[in-house]
């Protein structure tokens, strides 16, 4: 107990990350549940009261992307698997990497007493003034959630730069790192420089609800869209924090299990994960096509927005191209790594509509829109991390997992996921907004609620079979070889399973001909 | 390539249509370019698109993934080594052939936006008040839409003439939603905001709040009612002649109400969002 609580190891680190990130995704889930099986019906179902709705809303949104999915692999897979796969020991400040994930947890039992004082918060991750401003609700309780997460981000931002940058192993050029390396690197030049920004966001927030500021406020000369600018400002570029390390995990994973080196790695970098962390900081008005923002912005985003399928599509062909003539074997993490290209398929296919301004300006708010981010980023980097954690499952624990059970989840969770969101984009279409406790005024969209929720109980029995599995094969999966996947990446090939004190037996060295996808005889030249 | 042509052309396009229609604005103003037509055309090419990617990208990876199996256990991937040339010809084709998609759809999308932001010029004006939550209209003799039986708020409107609502909140982010005539804008304090839609066909459809608002948010709908023109303009008579006292009350009661309404009010915005003349969309 005393060496985990203490601990400045990154791979307890790690864990403790994955842990209080999984506990999240619980109660997150469960409130998705609850929010599915109170649409099961017209009128109300499990509550009277649209205000309990309105808090499952908040904490589903706000824990979901803000403590499962960005700490879930900037923070859990980041800090497990980078230090091991560029070959250094611990990462560059170890105290200050368990400062952060201790920051990480007070935010998440922060977040957890939503549910038990009195008036908790219900302004919605996204916490628009004055409504945020204005409710009865708790709206401090979102913000310090979001500040210590802020600070979380931000400590492990710099010390996972300055890992990278100075701990390579010797010999290690920049074009021999793992894919899932560069897309990490990527995710926290972006959390580094726009978390800021959400955090004067909020905190300005905060001044107007309880100092008595303006800030937002139209009576005494602010402005209301002054905040939703913010707030997109960093929580757009907040989606590719996700959606880089997402596709690096995937990207490691489809290569490991194709056997072949990623596709066209250079453009992959420097198009790929490079042009998403420019372009992805240009966008951020196309959440703001209905707000009343200025039209000359509106249309220039559209088109910036448009491009961004240019480098997204060229990490697109980097995954699909490592699958051209590959040694594939489905073991659990890659059909969820194969399944996530279809994800990416459908959600970025209906991202293109929602970039274009004239068309948003019916599905904005709708369920459409709900379906496609629960597509992209909801499902997919959720998929992700699960793929992570089945991947490199035999390196945390030193045990392997039930296949079967791996694969029954995933039967259960891909299933379930499309029975769910898939319908939502017709009825989106067909204008049923978000975040609504009820629908009296569309009753005729009951039938199609109730396919949803039908689909998130399935979402439910997988979830459960998927961490079940996990514990029981933590805690009595058979023991795992070195090297179960004949991988080639350094975690796999340097040291053992799981890696000691350290991480390496002995420190590390590459050659110019190394990389991390030395399969079928290519070198670190021909990739 | 013949994407490419595509977007040259539509690159090429979307100034000079944008510019003709200016020109032509005055000779134009009985032609109305009916936004909601325009929605469901270019959604309708935008599907097209969309469904032709999506079955050829999930063929090749389905493809893929079928034959590209494990066949003994030491087996590695067989991928080709790429030159420089190869690697430069994956990067710029994709590269182009993205771009053209994009500028295509943005043309496209560009000219319908002009459509759906430049109010005809003899566009019926409603001032629009949302509140938690509810909705008001005003019409431009001082009259307020009467709500229906049920409390819930109805817009009515006469049929065949473009109807702008000039729009504020008098708490909180709203967002007024006609799904019928595909278009929202959101309604907040402190900036006035607008949009069109052209009611073509007689019959009630669903208006409603799209922007998260509190608790009632869900409870914030009501009807659009579009009623022949004749019907309408008895409805107006009969308001403003049956209750004269009331029709002046409501002017004064409404501006006292809501402050800011007209364009020199103390907080209007100073964004283009709230051009008030007709045609000053882009």
């Amino acid at each position: 107990m005393k060496e985990w609580l203490f601990t400045t190891d990154h791979k307890r680190i790690g864990v403790l990350y994955l842990v209080g990130s999984i506990a999240a995704f619980a109660v997150a889930g469960i409130m998705a549940l609850l929010i599915r099986i109170e649409l099961f019906t017209l009128g109300p179902t499990l509550t009277d009261d649209a205000t309990n709705y309105n808090v499952w809303l908040y904490f589903h949104g706000a824990a979901m992307i803000l403590a499962f999915l960005i700490p879930g692999l900037t923070g859990f897979l980041a800090n497990y698997l980078v230090p091991i796969m560029i070959g250094a020991h611990d990462v560059a400040f170890p105290r200050i990497n368990a400062f952060s994930v201790w920051l990480f947890w007070f935010a998440i039992v922060l977040a957890l007493l939503t549910f038990v004082i009195p008036d908790p918060p219900d302004v919605m991750w996204t916490g628009y003034p004055p409504y945020s401003v204005q409710t009865s609700g708790n709206t401090a309780f979102y913000v310090f959630t979001v500040h210590l997460l802020g600070f979380s981000s931000i400590l492990g931002a710099v010390n996972f730069l300055c890992t990278v940058i100075y701990m390579r192993a010797p010999g290690m050029g920049w074009n021999q790192l793992n894919f899932f390396v560069w897309t990490t690197v990527g995710a926290f030049v972006i959390q580094l420089i726009f978390i800021p920004v959400l955090a004067a966001a909020v905190t300005l927030v905060l001044f107007d609800k309880y100092f008595g500021t303006a800030f937002f406020s139209p009576a005494n000369g602010g402005d209301v869209l002054l905040y939703q600018n913010l707030f997109w400002f960093y929580s757009h570029p907040a989606v590719y924090v996700i959606l880089l390390p997402a596709v690096g995990t995937l990207m490691d994973i489809i290569s490991t299990h194709a056997r072949n080196p990623v596709f066209n790695y250079k453009t992959g970098v420097y198009g790929g994960i490079w042009g998403t962390v420019v372009l992805g900081s240009d966008v951020w008005v196309h959440h703001l096509y209905t707000s009343g923002m200025v039209d000359w912005l509106r249309i220039g985003m559209m088109v910036t927005t448009l491009i961004i399928s240019v480098p997204v599509g060229l990490m697109v062909i980097s995954l699909v191209g490592t699958l051209y003539r590959g040694s594939i074997k489905y073991t659990t993490p890659m059909l969820y790594a194969c399944s996530c290209l279809f994800l990416i398929l459908i959600g970025g296919l209906t991202g293109i509509p929602l970039a274009m301004t004239s068309v948003t300006l019916h599905l904005a708010e709708t369920y459409f829109v709900m379906a496609h981010f629960h597509y992209i980023m909801g499902i997919m980097a959720t998929f992700a991390v699960f793929a992570g954690v089945y991947n490199w499952f035999p390196k945390f624990t030193g045990r392997m997992y039930n296949e079967s059970l791996g694969k029954l989840g995933f039967l259960f969770n891909f299933i379930g996921v499309n029975v769910t969101f898939w319908p939502l984009f017709g009825i989106g279409i067909e204008g049923m907004p978000r975040r609504y406790f009820d629908y009296a005024m569309m009753p005729q969209f009951e039938g199609t609620h109730q396919i949803s929720t039908i689909g998130a109980v399935l979402i439910a029995v997988g979830m459960a079979i998927t961490i079940l599995n996990w514990v029981i094969g933590a805690i009595a999966g058979p023991k795992a070889s070195d090297n179960p996947w004949g991988s080639k990446s350094m975690e796999w090939t340097h040291t053992t399973t799981p890696p000691g004190p350290g991480n390496f037996p002995t420190p590390p060295t590459v050659s110019e001909d190394w990389s991390p996808y030395n399969y079928g005889g290519h070198t670190a030249k021909t990739i | 390539m013949r994407k490419l042509a595509f977007t040259t052309a539509g690159l090429l396009a979307a100034p000079y249509m944008a510019s003709a229609a200016e020109e032509t604005e005055a000779v134009k103003e009985a032609v109305i370019n009916d936004p909601s037509e325009g929605w469901e055309i270019l959604w309708h090419h935008v599907l097209i698109d969309l469904t032709a990617i999506g079955i050829l990208f999930a063929l090749i990876v389905a493809f893929f993934m079928l034959s590209y199996r494990r066949k003994s256990e030491n087996e590695e991937g067989s991928s080709p080594k790429l030159t420089l040339g190869g690697s430069l010809a994956w990067t710029l084709v994709p590269v182009f052939v993205f771009l053209a998609d994009d500028f295509y759809l943005a043309a496209n999308g560009w000219k319908l936006w002009n459509d759906q932001r430049r109010v005809p010029d003899n566009a019926m004006e409603v001032k629009l008040t949302a509140m938690m939550y509810n909705w008001e209209f005003q019409y431009d003799n001082g009259t307020l839409s009467d709500p229906d039986a049920d409390g819930r708020p109805v817009l009515v409107v006469p049929q065949g003439k473009p109807v702008v609502a000039r729009m504020h909140s008098e708490d909180v982010v709203h967002s007024f939603f006609l799904p019928s005539y595909h278009i929202k804008e959101d309604v907040m304090p402190g900036r006035i905001t607008y949009l069109w839609f052209y009611p073509k066909n007689l019959g009630e459809t669903v208006l409603t709040c799209t922007e998260y608002c509190g608790v009632g948010h869900s409870s914030m709908y009501g009807k659009v009612k579009v009623v022949p023109a004749a019907k309408f303009e008895e409805m107006m008579l009969a308001k403003t002649g049956a209750a004269p006292a009331a029709a002046e009350a409501a002017p004064a009661e409404a501006a006292g109400a809501e402050g800011a309404a007209p364009a020199e009010g103390a907080a209007p915005a100073e964004g283009t969002s709230a051009a008030p003349a007709p045609g000053a969309g882009k």
